[in-house]
């Protein structure tokens, strides 16, 4: 015969299991949100998903490995919603690792009226990117174009001679998007341009 | 807590009447009942709860399995004929979200709320209130759902896996709507998930340890926390994308510095889990079934349970297996390769185990058997293409093809749906007090089976072959494959009428059922009178090994 203080007893157990898969619940709810943030750092340290290639770094006077050759493709992408064109003047390298090397982009504004945007950049393959140092960039930066304005902007890089063996092609491709957030990361970008600059 | 004050009732009651189970106290203590609908929309019982989880999951069953003879007449034949592509699109993602969280998802947690207290000589579920709540969200989420496919733009279209940007750039308006559904179901799920944690390690009769509960409810217990770690991932993941949607955040979207590939991780941390919560229980009825007709203990008890705990912990271990094609580091694409192959072990035990309980059994093939052993050779075919499609290299050519629609229908049809017909005819008599028609249920088992691998089989090789998944018009070389699939999906969907039928005839009356309904049959529940009555167990029963002692 269960007792009235076993009845309690067991709505007790009941309210601290409760209580318990309720705190495993915002654990997890947390955990969830963290993952934004954790896979950022993830892929800023293995090179994934491109982003490691749009920040400046310094030029390093590196040995030049002549007995090596690497072709850098360049690709461009429309991104929507967005009246602009980018082409790239320069589509292949044909580049040694260690040397410094700069690229030719167009930007065409299309529309009437000034327009903000921005290449995203990517490389593949992935454990590329962080033998990529870009030392300045369009990419770094949102651009601003007045009405049919037609701007040519330069990238500058250079790969690290510890690229990788088996990687013989790099390829960057960018895509451009609109930008509408207002306008405060103008400065941020243009810090990060005037740095790879020194 | 919300249940104190009934339980207390109850117990007070049965204590001065000193009365046994029996169904005298529908009131519970607080006068006469509510009658009709209000009975069904007020009620705190598990038993009614159960049955009101079983009809709605039933009813989605239908309207998903509708969306799928309407891909499957869209596809008869190449070409369009029937409906437009965009139309074509809602319904395949339609069809993968009823079927996921309306039909298969609900059809689990109806039968833990009849058979879990009943299984551990409990007198109701842990929170009565809290699960007539989680019960009736579930009709608000899939009207609301369901209400998608009537607004401007059409219901979701970008597949039940919903990625991003698919689903936030390019989604119809109707996205946010989809969204909250989606909120709305998974808190009814999580809410489900805590009663039933609650009830298995609190209310269980005095002397049943947790090495002497049933498989089933060992199934649900694992299933149940593998709910609580993954329904919060897919509630961040859903309404990150309604920020990016709504407030103009970037969590997805590339152009302000986020990653749709962010999304897919999020998706299949919780995606893989979740699969696992749709086949973790289905294991719980086979291992009740095979042995009562086996007229055996089940083999391996203890190794079933262990195999069912590696099984839950090694699902958050290979969810990237989903996206080999994305581009993945070498080491991350074996990785998981080896881990999805290793999940085969544990899996494997279980259907050998299943096997040497049947060895040298007195076999016997009521309709709950049959259905338990086709299950098994389905569901073991649905895990060799699973294998094949985690090999990496091979994935390449399977990846979002036919192929992989054919294998996880393998495992959810003849798998997970396979496995709840066979729980609803084993338990039937312990519902109703009468045995389903015979005849007629037998009927139903060789109909759907012989269906169910003429929709899929065919599909192996159709995906093989390279047809891609989610088109509504593909090459002239795939049209008999084709063929044969709509002609087995429309026998599998109609034959699914008889078993409403048997239903229907097996509430009315039949051959009467006694307490222990199937010969072999040893667990609890079958202690309780047939039908069982609205209450069980109100002075819990002594028990050992499982099982109750005088």
């Amino acid at each position: 015969m269960p007792s009235r203080d076993h009845a309690a007893q067991q709505q007790q157990a009941v309210a601290r299991t409760v209580r318990r898969t309720l705190l495993a619940l915002v654990a997890m709810l947390g955990f969830a949100f963290a993952l934004v943030p954790l896979y950022d750092v993830f892929c800023n340290l293995t090179g994934l998903n491109g982003k490691a290639a749009s920040q400046a770094r310094a030029a390093v006077a590196m040995e030049i490995d002549e007995s090596r050759w690497v072709s850098v493709r360049f690709i461009t992408q429309q991104g929507q919603g967005l009246p602009w064109t980018l082409e790239a003047l320069d589509e292949q390298f044909r580049i040694h690792p260690g040397g410094q090397y700069s690229a030719r982009f167009v930007f065409t504004n299309h529309a009437d009226y000034p327009v903000r945007g921005r290449a995203v950049p990517s490389v593949s393959p992935a454990e590329g990117s962080l033998h990529l140092r870009k030392i300045m960039c369009f990419c770094f930066q949102e651009q601003t174009l007045a009405a049919g304005e037609r701007r040519e902007l330069p990238l500058v890089f250079q790969v690290d001679p510890d690229l990788p063996e088996g990687i013989r092609d790099l390829t960057l491709a960018y895509t451009l998007y609109p930008v509408t957030t207002p306008s405060s990361a103008g400065d941020d970008g243009a810090e990060h341009s005037a740095g790879g600059e020194t | 807590m919300a249940s104190e004050q009934p339980r207390k009732a109850v117990l007070q009651a049965s204590e001065s009447e000193g009365a046994t189970a029996g169904g005298a106290h529908v009131g519970e203590g607080h006068g006469s009942a509510p009658r009709g609908m209000l009975r069904w929309l007020l009620t705190t019982n598990h038993k009614d709860i159960g049955t009101l989880y079983l009809i709605f999951s039933l009813s989605m069953l239908f309207i998903g399995g509708i969306m799928a003879l309407v891909i499957r007449t869209e596809l008869f034949q190449p070409g369009l004929q029937m409906v437009q592509p965009e139309f074509f699109n809602q319904m395949t993602t339609m069809h993968g979200l009823i079927m996921v969280f309306g039909a298969i998802m609900p059809a689990f947690t109806g039968l833990a709320n009849w058979m879990i207290p009943l299984q551990i000589g409990a007198p109701d579920m842990a929170l009565p209130r809290l699960n007539n709540f989680s019960f009736w969200l579930l009709p608000v989420a899939f009207l609301l759902l369901l209400s998608t496919l009537l607004m401007e733009g059409g219901g979701p279209n970008f597949g039940w896996t919903f990625y991003a940007p698919l689903s936030t750039t390019y989604a119809p308006p109707s996205t946010s709507f989809f969204i909250f559904s989606l909120h709305i179901a998974g808190i009814s799920s999580i809410l489900g998930a805590i009663n039933i944690i609650a009830t298995i390690l609190n209310l269980r009769a005095p002397g049943m340890r947790l090495m002497d509960m049933p498989l089933f409810v060992w199934t649900w217990l694992i299933t149940a926390f593998l709910l609580i770690a993954v329904m919060p991932v897919l509630a961040g993941a859903i309404t990150m994308m309604l920020f990016d949607i709504n407030f103009g955040t970037s969590y997805f979207n590339a152009a302000g510095g986020g990653d749709p590939v962010l999304f897919q991780h999020l998706f299949w941390f919780f995606g893989h889990p979740e699969v696992y919560i749709m086949i973790l229980p289905a294991f719980g009825i086979v291992s009740a079934i095979v042995p009562t007709f086996s007229r055996k203990r089940l083999f391996g008890y203890a190794s079933m349970v262990y195999a069912t705990g590696s099984i839950a912990i090694m699902s958050f271990l290979v969810w990237a297996h989903h996206m080999f094609a994305v581009g993945l580091p070498l080491v991350a694409e074996l990785f998981f390769m080896y881990t999805t192959m290793l999940i085969a072990v544990p899996t494997g035990v279980k259907v050998f185990n299943w096997i040497a309980t049947m060895f040298r059994g007195s076999i016997s093939f009521e309709p709950p058997m049959l259905f338990a052993i086709a299950f098994i050779v389905q569901f073991t075919i649905g895990g060799f293409s699973g294998l094949m499609l985690a090999i990496a290299p091979a994935d390449f050519q399977y990846h979002d093809t036919y192929f992989v629609v054919a294998h996880f229908h393998y495992v959810l049809v003849p798998g997970a749906l396979f496995a709840i017909l066979a729980g609803a005819y084993y338990w039937l008599p312990k519902w109703t007090g009468f045995y389903p028609h015979e005849g007629l249920s037998k009927w139903h088992f060789w109909l759907s089976v012989i269906g169910v691998n003429l929709t899929f089989f065919p599909m192996h090789f159709s995906g093989l072959a390279g047809m891609p998944r989610r088109i509504p018009d593909y090459a002239l070389q795939f049209a008999d494959f084709n063929m044969l699939s709509s002609i087995g999906a429309f026998l599998f969907g109609i034959s699914q009428l008889l078993f409403l039928v048997v239903i229907v005839k097996c509430a009315r009356g039949g051959v009467r059922a006694p307490a222990c309904a199937w010969e072999g049959a040893v667990d609890l529940e079958w202690s309780v009178p047939s039908p069982a009555p609205l209450h069980t167990f109100e002075i819990p029963p002594q028990t050992r090994d499982g099982q109750i002692i005088r």
